[in-house]
């Protein structure tokens, strides 16, 4: 009997984005069969460095894991250093570290945005979207002074403040994108097109989002409603009513397709924009740091002994790290970090599995994967004797099924 | 293995659905005390942690408990009477010395709003036995940490459907554990890792 299944081995170039990552696929002519996700291509160790610095060298080494959400490593891990150490947070800079974290949110999901365009071939949607997000990044810039790691959380408190003068250059980003939010959500999802080539492709159903453990809008788009700021809130999340964002919310059913990620993802960039309003007009007066001495911090870890755990709501979804002190002993003895991805690949091979081969780049895509978070240290690959399906070979197939569509005259909306 | 016991009323159907059960809320305290009272001597220590947030002072809370290693998977299918399907986080592990101590974080009563509590179950393996029973088939979602745990803490998975290296590369030998800490596992590691922090460049 003819063989009916091929392997097809995509990588170490990621299908989705500018980063390593190995799939091993099982092909049925233009059908995903089975997938295999071998990570580990860019692993760089930071865990195993980690081990061997005190917890404030730790918090610049934990902010470069990832160049998107480099905000939220740092958070978790200052978090779980506080809370092994026992030091408090000021209330102020608990104000100040939600903010923070939700411009991160807006600046990644825009990128998301405009990386999902493009893989659909909508390059002028992409160029759109990235002119948008650069005005979160002015404001990022605009407190932190840096564009990508930002260095402001600190066990205790925050590095720099938010002063009263610097609010409405940040309150008038609010107010530009609730102008032009609208605009770029029905872009996206009321264009036929995108809803043909998103609408039921790469479904992840409820079940599969349960038992796999998946985070973030990868299992909203579910319908799961997990989101660590809603279910165990920290810093001014703890002051907030908030809900998790579902598709449901604006009448979309709650399938799991790539179409339901995108719509969770745009409905959170105009949750981001109520929480920073609600931080910035209730942020309370006071110190931003429970100690100002460096030194005293260090000292005061350093004799503390203790386990504890930091989570946040990374854009991507639930962030954990792990970080046990010794008394005595300056180092952290043990670190695990725990990067929403992680938790997603189990959900990829779900969603790939029945996926024709051009709708392999945006189902990789809709979970906004994040190898740099994921992988943590460095390997040499040996499968230089496969043939090598590239991100460009992928992108060519996707880009043709979207101008197909486009020539066939694809009118009705399909949601 | 004893039989898994099942926690009170059953609420069920709380997320509109036939698939997620929760038993009714328990507070921290009361979530130890039934895991004292189902598994006894097993339990070896227990603690619940607090962390106030906000301004409203929300409470954030935390169980930990450490069970003998024959009766860990009786814990997690515990932890499933409480809230099933189970959400796990992550599993992190560290290098004791003599022991590698395993711990696996829970989620529970995740999506009603503020009420979520972690539940770590942890477990201690001797170094000169290092097997540890799988969860994998309880919870779906551990099998990548417990793939993660074998390649750098040198455990062995027992009942891992699935038990290939994951992350590390393939040119280091599968003898090379980074994250233990014995001098005769970091000496086998100086061959593969130099420290520029030390050595200088």
């Amino acid at each position: 009997m003819a063989k009916t299944t091929y392997t097809l081995p995509i990588g170490p170039i990621h299908p989705a984005l500018k980063e390593p990552t190995m799939f091993k696929f099982v092909m049925d002519g233009e059908v995903v069969k089975e997938v295999d996700v071998q990570p580990g291509v860019n692993h760089r160790g930071i865990e195993f460095i980690g081990m061997r610095r005190n917890p404030l060298q730790v918090l610049h080494l934990a902010e470069r894991i990832c160049g998107i959400c480099s905000i939220v490593h740092q958070y978790a891990f200052t978090m779980a250093s506080e809370k092994a150490a026992g030091i408090p947070p000021t209330e102020r800079s608990q104000y100040i570290r939600t903010i923070m974290a939700e411009l991160e949110r807006i600046h990644s999901h825009m990128l998301w945005a405009g990386v999902a365009a493009h893989e659909l071939g909508f390059d002028t949607l992409l160029h759109w979207t990235w002119k948008l997000r650069e005005e979160v990044q002015d404001v990022l810039e605009y407190i932190s002074g840096n564009r990508v790691n930002y260095a402001m959380y600190y066990q205790g408190g925050v590095r720099r403040d938010i002063p009263p003068e610097k609010v409405p250059r940040i309150k008038k980003l609010l107010t530009d994108y609730r102008r032009e939010f609208r605009k770029l959500a029905d872009a996206f999802l009321e264009d036929p097109v995108f809803q043909h080539r998103t609408v039921d492709v790469g479904i992840l159903t409820y079940r599969d989002a349960l038992e796999t453990s998946a985070v973030g809008p990868t299992t909203r788009a579910s319908g799961v409603k997990k989101d660590v700021r809603v279910d165990q809130p920290y810093g001014a999340y703890a002051d907030m009513d908030l809900k998790p964002c579902l598709p449901e919310d604006i009448g979309c059913p709650n399938t799991g397709d790539s179409y339901a990620k995108t719509a969770v993802r745009l409905l959170e960039v105009a949750q981001s924009l109520d929480i920073i309003e609600y931080c910035l007009d209730n942020m309370p007066p006071g110190p931003i740091r429970w100690e100002m001495n460096v030194n005293k911090v260090l000292m005061h870890m350093k004799k503390a002994g203790g386990e504890a755990i930091g989570r946040t709501e990374a854009p991507r979804g639930e962030m954990i790290h792990y970080v046990r002190l010794d008394p005595g002993d300056e180092n952290v003895s043990c670190w695990k970090v725990r990067a929403s991805t992680y938790n997603n690949i189990l959900a990829w091979q779900k969603m790939l599995v029945g996926a024709q081969i051009a709708d392999v780049a945006i189902v990789a895509a809709s979970i906004d994967p994040c190898i740099g978070c994921m992988d943590r240290v460095t390997v040499t690959d040996g499968s230089g004797k496969q043939r090598v399906m590239t991100k460009e070979d992928f992108y060519r197939l996707s880009v043709k099924k979207t101008r197909e569509l486009m020539r066939q005259g694809v009118r009705g909306r399909i949601v | 293995m004893a039989e898994t016991p099942v926690a009170g009323p059953q609420i069920g159907g709380e997320m509109g659905d036939n698939i997620v059960k929760i038993s009714k809320i328990m507070t921290p305290e009361e979530i130890v005390e039934y895991f004292r009272q189902h598994l006894g001597d097993s339990v070896v220590d227990t603690r619940v942690d607090i962390h106030e947030q906000g301004l409203s002072r929300y409470r954030m809370q935390s169980v930990w408990i450490r069970v003998k290693r024959e009766s860990f998977r009786d814990a997690v299918k515990l932890l499933a009477t409480i809230h099933s399907p189970l959400h796990i986080s992550v599993a992190s592990g560290a290098d004791l010395g003599d022991e590698i101590e395993l711990n696996y974080h829970f989620h529970v009563y995740w999506g009603l709003g503020k009420k979520e509590i972690s539940v770590t179950i942890g477990a201690r393996c001797p170094k000169s036995d290092p097997h540890f029973p799988s969860i994998s088939d309880l919870a779906p979602g551990a099998i990548i940490t417990e793939r993660e745990k074998q390649e750098f803490l040198g455990v062995i998975m027992d009942g891992i459907p699935d038990g290939r290296p994951l992350f590390l590369a393939e040119s280091l030998p599968p003898d090379v554990h980074p994250w233990r800490k014995d001098p005769e596992e970091q000496e086998k590691l100086k061959k593969y890792v130099r420290n520029v922090h030390e050595e200088g460049v």
